[in-house]
């Protein structure tokens, strides 16, 4: 009955709730056209964001450019009017264009990034119909005066969404180092301030091994200074694991 | 029937054909074709919606009520798409080829019985004259059907050739290859029903089934009156006659990018995939008509506001039974994965052909049997046996025959080989 058990499977199938939800790109005002729930570090369309006071974060340095794998960024620096500055510094960003017909939404450009000023949004849900529409410039990417993102005509925002521009930035340690998790590393932005940490992917250890997890782990640290920041990871994850391997027995 | 009508057995057809014959012959095409056309749209929708739910997805949304618009949709955009010739194709062959797939699907269709009364004879009266609710009913009938299965290997045949692309030609030679293979057991499927009802009129068969049953409950469908067995053979031979999954090796994405229709673009696409899903319903009518009765079932309200309703009862049952086929279809679609292209030859040759031959002249020994007048028990004992003991014999030779495969595979004995462990034999 090998054969005859598979239709039984697709039969039940079909009346167990969807795993899918009634998507319809926000072209009616249907209650079932609903969005799923993002993962917290999703990569979606970037922001160019500002500094609580208004000014761009953008320094035109050009490194997000650079360690771009698909090249989809152009990026011209500029020296900054000192009678009007739109950067802090000495120069800013006067040409910003990402090519979202390239872009694979790796995110490396926002961990180059120096001063957090690229960040992402989790909207994927924009299909544009020329290719000039593709090419999304500095107008189009830099938050408004309240810190939102643009809301393009054919991007689908709602309600919350726009909130959402950092997350993975958030989440993310610098260069993933774990000690770093949870620690507050990036400037204030326009219209939030200096947000909190993300969950990250560390939750908090049961109480027994946290304190076994701690001491080793510092220890280690001490033993350890003045070594490279990596081998140092290193070695905290590996007293982490000797430890864990003592407590079993 | 008396042999006397060569053009159809239609009664309608039999007297003087004047002007009302002629127009009512052609509105019942006309109808049965606006049918069709409907009936694929809503089919495509329903086995996306059906699909859909069996992978716990919502399947179309959309377009209109439910998203049963979404053919309409999807159709439009294809019409506007741009029409592409490849530069070696056969030009010729490659523009026709779409419609050879096309047309036999519909005129196959024709020979289905849609309606009518069967405990009356499931004729109806329109305009003074007695007619079948059916396009067509020649003398041939049912071979009409399997004449036209055959063309529509044509369609995808040439269209995979005249591309001149590799991937369709593979995709071609798999389909003349699995069409020639099913044709067979198709037929004897089909044997057994002109056997059992003694007519190869589909209207004849209908009638033949909506004669009194079993138990007073049980109705005499062929399904039951032929024991089963080539209903099964039909409907797997049927499926891997429409490439339809399990069986639709002959556009294997995975393997043939789009297998036979891979150049075909627009609107001749369309066609394509407006004769698959056409096929489809055309097989399902066909099972319908041999196994299950037709438009054959009880005539609840004969009488409203004064007109007869009889002949819509049957209207009802058919597409009743239609709808429960072509749910079986999306159904097998969703559950079993597709053939490999060996096991779909073993599958075809070693198991249903025999099968179906076997079975057919069992129900010929019965036939006899009960003409001469023989016990029909020893007769049926006898028939068991010998079909038992032909098919262990069958079994023996495929695998022997695999077993000699297996050993040339393996190549010359191992003291013969360059192979200095000799690990492999």
């Amino acid at each position: 009955m090998g054969y005859l058990h598979g239709f039984a499977v697709t039969l039940r199938q079909l009346f167990l709730p969807r795993v899918t939800t009634d998507y319809r790109g926000g072209f009616d005002d249907s209650p079932a056209d609903v969005k799923r729930e993002k993962p917290e570090r999703l990569h979606g369309r970037h922001v160019l964001n500002r500094y609580d006071d208004g000014m761009e974060k953008c320094i035109g340095c050009e490194l997000c450019a650079g360690v771009c794998p698909a090249n989809c960024i152009y990026v011209r620096g500029t020296d900054n009017d000192p009678e009007d500055p739109t950067a802090p510094g000495e120069r800013y960003g006067y040409v910003y264009e990402i090519n979202y017909l390239r872009c694979i939404h790796c995110d490396l450009c926002v961990e180059a990034c120096p001063t957090q000023a690229i960040t992402e949004s989790k909207l994927f849900e924009f299909s544009f119909t020329s290719r000039d529409d593709a090419v999304y410039t500095k107008d189009e990417l830099l938050v408004d005066d309240d810190g939102r993102p643009r809301q393009l005509p054919w991007e689908d925002w709602r309600p919350g969404e726009d909130a959402m521009t950092s997350g993975w930035m958030r989440a993310t340690s610098p260069s993933g180092d774990q000690r770093y998790v949870g620690e507050v590393a990036w400037s204030g932005e326009l219209g939030y301030g200096v947000r909190p940490a993300e969950l990250a992917d560390t939750q908090a250890p049961p109480p027994g091994e946290a304190a076994a997890h701690g001491q080793k782990a510092s220890a280690d640290g001490e033993a350890a200074h003045g070594q490279e920041v990596s081998a140092d990871g290193e070695a905290a994850l590996d007293a982490a694991a000797s430890s864990e391997g003592e407590t079993v027995p | 029937m008396t042999g006397t009508l060569v053009l159809a057995v239609d009664p309608m057809l039999a007297g003087d054909i004047g002007l009302t014959v002629v127009l009512l012959t052609l509105a019942k095409a006309v109808v049965a074709f606006a049918f069709l056309l409907v009936a694929v749209m809503l089919l495509i929708w329903f086995e996306r919606k059906l699909l859909g739910g069996m992978h716990q997805r919502f399947g179309p949304t959309i377009a209109g009520p439910f998203g049963i618009l979404q053919t309409l949709a999807d159709g439009t955009k294809l019409f506007f798409k741009e029409d592409l010739v490849p530069d070696r194709s056969d030009r010729f062959v490659f523009k026709l080829a779409p419609y050879l797939s096309l047309i036999p699907a519909f005129l196959a269709f024709a020979i289905v019985p849609l309606g009518g009364d069967f405990s009356r004879g499931g004729t109806v009266e329109w305009f003074g004259h007695t007619t079948y609710l059916q396009v067509a009913d020649p003398p041939v009938g049912i071979l009409l059907f399997l004449a036209m299965s055959s063309v529509a290997v044509y369609g995808v045949m040439l269209a995979g050739w005249s591309s001149g692309s590799k991937y369709p030609l593979l995709g071609s030679v798999r389909a003349s290859a699995q069409m020639v293979s099913y044709e067979a057991a198709l037929g004897l499927a089909v044997a057994a029903i002109v056997l059992v009802t003694g007519t190869l009129s589909t209207h004849d068969m209908v009638v033949a089934q909506a004669a009194e049953g079993y138990l007073g409950i049980i109705p005499r469908w062929n399904v039951v009156v032929t024991g089963l067995v080539p209903f099964i053979v039909f409907m797997i031979a049927g499926t891997a006659e429409l490439n339809r999954p399990p069986f639709d090796l002959v556009e294997a994405e995975q393997e043939l990018v789009g297998g036979f229709h891979t150049e075909y673009s627009s609107i001749r696409f369309a066609l394509f995939f407006l004769a698959e899903f056409m096929n489809t319903i055309t097989m399902s009518a066909v099972i319908v008509t041999l196994f299950f009765g037709g438009p054959a079932g009880p005539v609840l309200v004969s009488e409203l506001g004064g007109y007869s309703v009889a002949w819509a009862w049957g209207v009802v049952w058919f597409f009743l039974k239609l709808f429960v086929l072509l749910f079986c279809f999306v159904w097998m679609r969703a559950t079993l994965p597709r053939f490999r292209y060996d096991q779909l030859m073993d599958l075809g040759w070693k198991a249903l052909i025999p099968a179906a031959l076997g079975w057919f002249l069992f129900l010929a020994a019965l036939e006899t049997g009960r003409d001469q007048g023989w016990s029909e028990a020893v007769v049926t004992v006898v028939s068991l046996l010998v079909f038992v003991a032909a098919g262990a014999l069958l079994m023996r030779a495929v695998r022997r025959g695999r077993a000699s495969r297996d050993r040339e595979a393996a190549g010359p004995p191992a003291e013969e080989r360059s192979d200095p462990v000799g690990e492999r034999t």
